[in-house]
């Protein structure tokens, strides 16, 4: 709604147009001869909107493509393929951004704090998790660029022990919850600043993030797709819905006979082997167990969410803001040397109480924040305890549904598989 | 347990499976779409300065993730001067006013200057060679009509979800725009090209 004119209004008006005017008519523009034409000049690079629609429109096919060469199909190599194009255009052509990995951050600022979103970024967001709900984690298998990336170095993987790898799985849930209290907070994107890959996407970075991606990459010929298995915290989401998924891929098309060949094809450690008999315990373990159950979900709760209380005054400083604060402090207690930003910081119009005041609520919604990031660090873990405490009573070789990834490496392994591709090739 | 037990145990693990994949279903298409309420956007976002903001630190040389930043340095004719003493080309100490390497501000010689009738001269930007140091800018803002600007060139850009430029900027001088139409050029209000 236009404001009513005033005569108060359009001299104030005035006034403050006053300089602007008087800085356009230092130099006025000559009158030039008719002969000189007026150079023009190119704005490059805007995006049509139907771009965003072939992202989408990709994305999608890409997820049904790789669900049907899992599930359906049963083939490594069509996954392979289809994980090479998904890495050329989503990975090197895109250059990594907008990637669903680091969109959870948009939609939880979106969410937060009511910012206006691209549907692009929602769009990427939810569809990877909703395959994982249908089919599993076909998103990892073969679209995601950075987990393809790592997938094409995994030559010589070797096995951790599980409680090594059970405890390294610990970092994407912390990542997750700094990812989202970070974002919530509008402090930082910590998936975008510290993703190591994605400077290999572009072909372009600092020596820094290049070193990086290239150490993760020498990790990933050994260590097969350390990204996804011990930092991405968007894997976490899509780990936590493909446990509840409506289909997953099986190793075997038919029944399993135990031959326990696939055993050791995955890469991944995802595949389950059957369980020995219950063996039978006294009843004083269980509640022994129980009780330490008990216990340890409240500490664990408790535990994480001071930690990420006290580690709010540091995680604050992610943000230009409190640095700013901190530095201006220096200056006037110690006489530190100015900063660009202290410089830039004294010429605008902002008083230094209100950047101190905007730091400090930063440093206390962190805080505020770190109690609900952490108790869900906590919850998670106890979760995880609980689940690995139950004794799940399995009489085949499965895939973990939540590890698995359904890159497809074990099916040719199965014997009943082999013997399913020979009556295919004889019709 | 029993074997009559087992196929109401599968059957009741089946269920509550069933109930929490509908419940993370409808969860995740409830995030999607109430993170889409603050306005939902057919379009993406790219990163712009704006010009009125900027304080030509200097930075957009230094953070941007490519190797030599997509902020380049344009320059609004209808603005300009045309002056035989050109801030933004010439250093404050230079010894001669021609485009002799000593007296040109711009470190690159991105700057073209050609003469166009007595004693008005033309500049122009190469942008092959802009580094976006912003140090023209900087001083035809200062001293001149403030015809040259910086702006993210959108045929370079990434479009980094997380700007690392708008992150160092000190002055929050850069923000978002449609992607249809992705400029903030100066002396034009409404931002459109």
């Amino acid at each position: 709604m236009r404001p009513p004119f005033t005569f108060r209004r359009a001299a104030a008006a005035a006034l403050l147009k006053a300089p602007l005017a008087l800085a356009r008519e230092r130099f006025p523009k000559p009158d030039l001869s008719n002969d000189y034409a007026t150079p023009v000049s190119a704005w490059p690079g805007a995006v049509p909107v139907w771009v965003d629609w072939l992202d989408m429109g990709l994305l999608a096919g890409a997820l049904a493509a790789a669900a049907w060469l899992a599930l359906r199909r049963r083939s490594r190599t069509g996954l392979l393929m289809l994980s090479l194009a998904c890495l050329a255009y989503f990975g090197f052509w895109r250059g990594g951004c907008l990637c669903p990995v680091g969109s959870f951050q948009a939609v939880t600022e979106g969410l937060f704090c009511g910012v206006a979103l691209p549907l692009p970024t929602v769009v990427f967001f939810v569809l990877p998790l909703l395959a994982a709900l249908l089919f599993g984690r076909v998103f990892c298998a073969a679209v995601c660029p950075l987990g393809v990336l790592q997938d094409l170095v995994a030559v010589r993987p070797q096995r951790l022990a599980p409680t090594l790898s059970a405890a390294l799985q610990v970092i994407p849930v912390v990542l997750l919850a700094l990812g989202v209290l970070l974002a919530a907070t509008q402090t930082a994107y910590l998936a975008c600043r510290f993703d190591p890959l994605v400077p290999l996407l572009r072909l372009t970075g600092t020596a820094g993030g290049v070193t990086m991606g290239a150490a993760m990459l020498l990790l990933g010929v050994f260590l097969a797709r350390p990204l996804c298995r011990f930092l991405c915290p968007y894997g976490v989401l899509l780990r936590g819905l493909s446990r509840l998924s409506w289909r997953h891929v099986t190793i075997t098309p038919d029944t399993c006979v135990q031959c326990h060949l696939c055993a050791s094809s995955c890469p991944f450690e995802a595949i389950a082997a059957p369980s020995p008999e219950r063996p039978a315990e006294p009843v004083r373990t269980g509640i022994r167990r129980l009780g330490w159950l008990v216990l340890a979900v409240p500490a664990l709760v408790a535990g994480f969410a001071l930690l990420f209380t006290f580690l709010a005054p540091a995680l604050a400083r992610l943000h230009g803001d409190v640095r700013l604060s901190e530095q201006l402090r220096r200056e006037a207690v110690n006489g530190a040397p100015a900063t660009v930003e202290s410089i830039a910081f004294r010429a605008s119009s902002r008083t230094p109480e209100e950047l101190h005041d905007a730091a400090q609520k930063r440093r206390l919604a962190l805080r505020r924040g770190g109690l609900w990031a952490g108790a869900f660090v906590g919850l998670v873990l106890a979760c995880r305890l609980i689940g690995a405490s139950v004794h799940r009573q399995r009489r085949d070789y499965e895939p973990d549904r939540g590890r698995c990834l359904s890159c497809g490496r074990c099916f040719r392994y199965c014997p009943k598989e082999q013997l399913r591709l020979r009556q295919r090739a004889e019709p | 347990m029993s074997a009559a037990e087992q196929p109401a145990d599968g059957a009741r693990r089946t269920f509550l499976r069933q109930c929490l994949a509908g419940a993370a279903g409808a969860a995740v298409c409830g995030v999607g779409l109430t993170a889409l309420r603050g306005g939902a956007k057919s379009s993406s976002f790219r990163w712009q300065i704006d010009p009125a903001v900027c304080t030509q630190c200097g930075r957009c040389a230094t953070e941007c993730v490519l190797a030599i930043s997509a902020v380049k340095c344009v320059h609004n004719f209808a603005m300009c001067g045309y002056c035989n003493l050109c801030f933004g080309y010439f250093e404050s100490q230079a010894p001669r006013l021609d485009s002799g390497g000593e007296n040109q501000l711009c470190p690159t010689g991105a700057i073209r200057r050609r003469f166009v009738e007595e004693p008005y001269f033309e500049y122009t930007i190469d942008e092959e060679l802009c580094t976006g140091c912003g140090r023209c800018v900087k001083n035809c803002t200062a001293f001149g009509n403030g015809s040259l600007h910086l702006q993210v060139r959108h045929d370079l850009c990434l479009n980094c979800e997380e700007c690392a430029i708008a992150r160092g900027c000190p002055v929050s001088a850069f923000r978002r725009v449609p992607a249809a139409n992705p400029y903030l050029p100066k002396g034009r209000e409404d931002g459109r090209t």
